[in-house]
């Protein structure tokens, strides 16, 4: 098994958003997900470098994302971080509740959870980090695809 | 691929042929913008072509949500037409598919306003 890292820094701006998830799709594919994982997961990668962008940094020019994919054993970990305040978890909504159905915003987490195996979100003072982490499909040992 | 709007009439109603990406800046603007722009004119029965969209994201999806919301509170409808599979499974992820009334022949789409 050989442990490949690759790493980014961007600009706080919209071209990171879509370069991310390019990258992700590229990224993705050469991992041998399916195109409907492969979607997921740059749709994944997509919506944590939105949050970095603009509510992490805040459009800052003076702040960047920087953006990592390895592959760690059978998994394929994906690092999304900003420079922002550190994302309060206290204030993340439940997309589903029905007073919230209706909301324009607040969709983004939930979707990441939605489309990978593994969500960490770990936020400081210095920023927010969000670890994304898909199970390549058929892996052995990739037991945990049994609860999906 | 930005995200591109065409709009036509038929029986009094407003059919929005859209195609790209709704997304985070340009789409989700062009769509704001579109509804918008009907409304001024009064035309509040309008059915948003989805077929050819090729992606959405959560943007996009609130944008969905703020024209469906703005144009009920106008007292006019939006209903969708022709949803892809990706925007399908979105909306059936997010509960959003029985928010909206989603419809997927047009001459029936139309006649149900």
């Amino acid at each position: 098994m050989t442990n490949n890292r690759v790493s980014y820094t961007l600009d706080s701006t919209l071209e990171t958003v879509d370069s991310a998830e390019r990258t992700a799709t590229r990224i993705a594919t050469e991992a041998g997900f399916d195109d409907e994982e492969v979607m997921r997961i740059a749709m994944a990668v997509r919506e944590a470098a939105v949050n970095a962008v603009l509510h992490g940094n805040a459009y800052d020019p003076g702040k960047k994302v920087s953006l990592a994919f390895e592959r760690v054993g059978e998994d394929l970990v994906i690092t999304i971080r900003d420079q922002g305040k550190g994302m309060d978890l206290n204030k993340i909504p439940d997309p589903l509740a029905p007073e919230n159905l209706l909301k324009t915003s607040g969709r983004g987490i939930f979707l990441i959870r939605s489309f990978m195996d593994e969500v960490q979100i770990h936020p400081s003072q210095a920023g927010t980090e969000i670890k994304l982490i898909k199970h390549v499909h058929g892996a052995p040992g990739g037991g945990k695809e049994a609860s999906q | 691929m930005s995200m591109k709007v065409s709009t036509r009439q038929v029986d009094g109603v407003t059919i929005v042929d859209c195609s790209g990406r709704i997304t985070l800046g340009e789409g989700s603007v062009v769509l704001k913008d579109t509804i918008r722009e009907l409304l001024s004119k009064g035309q509040k029965k309008i059915l948003l072509n989805l077929g050819d969209v090729s992606y959405i994201d959560s943007s996009g999806i609130g944008e969905l949500v703020s024209a469906f919301t703005t144009v009920r509170n106008q007292g006019g409808e939006l209903k969708l037409l022709n949803l892809t599979k990706k925007v399908h499974d979105l909306l059936q992820i997010t509960k959003l598919y029985t928010v909206f009334d989603v419809k997927d022949d047009e001459a029936a789409a139309v006649k149900s306003f």
